[in-house]
């Protein structure tokens, strides 16, 4: 499938940072930098969730749409397989908008006695666009995932 | 401020794994709009959501605009016995709502 909005020049510095950020974690390929994106913000949250760790992809499971019709409802939830003991649990995760005008959209806190690592919420989506859900662990790992969703109508008013 | 839907179920078990459904009406106005005579319209969201189960911290939830009006949030608890859960949720300026509920434990 051909993209049509390939990266122009200026976003290829913007490829680059967000290859910085992401490439650990294999969540880009080499042609995955939407030129939609323009924000640069949301790698700061990344850089800010992550801190000098390493992402692993894929265990966290993020549920969106593909195609949602309104952005300004757009169902998610984000869910990691975790015993949830004291020694070995889920201690945030958190959600990004890649191309939100505040691309911080949440952080969800669980403790031993949440029994299960797992959230449902309901989401604003500028536009069509890339959310990224992080999970970290007590034992310092980082888990990584994410979704592209299509966005008919925007959300976040204008 | 508005009355909080909370849906827990009608008994659990001890040990048991629970799902509980919150939903609160909230306009989430994000900061990014303006009013009819192009004045932006401040921001007034639910920045925080807070649960505790016999005063222990169960799951708690930063929210920015980026959540959706009337913010409506499913989470999980492992039931460590009888006890009340309270819920709280606090908007931009530190107005809270806060609701306690008896978990009924069979």
């Amino acid at each position: 499938m051909k993209r049509a909005d390939l990266p122009r020049p200026l976003d290829r510095r913007r490829f680059a940072l967000a290859a910085g950020v992401l490439f650990g974690a294999g969540i880009l390929r080499a042609t995955a930098a939407p030129a939609q994106e323009e924000s640069q913000g949301w790698l700061q949250v990344v850089k800010k969730v992550l801190g000098e760790a390493k992402p692993v992809e894929g265990k966290l499971v993020l549920e969106m749409p593909e195609i949602a019709e309104n952005g300004n409802t757009v169902p998610f939830s984000v869910s990691l397989d975790s015993p949830m003991t004291e020694t070995d649990h889920v201690k945030a995760i958190h959600i990004i908008a890649t191309a939100n005008p505040q691309p911080q959209v949440a952080t969800f806190r669980f403790t031993p006695l949440s029994g299960k690592a797992a959230v449902a919420s309901r989401a604003r989506l500028a536009r069509t666009q890339d959310v990224i859900a992080i999970a970290e662990l007590s034992d310092g790992k980082f888990f990584m995932s994410k979704r592209n969703v299509k966005v008919t109508i925007g959300g976040c008013g204008g | 401020m508005p009355k909080p839907r909370i849906k827990l179920p009608e008994t659990a078990k001890v040990g048991e794994v629970i799902e509980i459904k919150t939903l609160v009406s909230h306009v989430m106005e994000t900061g990014q709009r303006k009013d009819a005579e192009g004045k932006p319209i401040p921001r007034n969201i639910i920045n925080s959501f807070s649960v505790k189960f016999a005063g222990e911290e169960v799951f708690t939830a930063e929210l920015n605009s980026g959540i959706s009006a009337n913010p409506y949030l499913s989470f999980f608890m492992k039931v460590p016995g009888p006890g009340e859960l309270e819920f709280t949720w606090v908007e931009d300026g530190g107005n809270a709502i806060v609701d306690r509920q008896k978990l009924n434990v069979a």
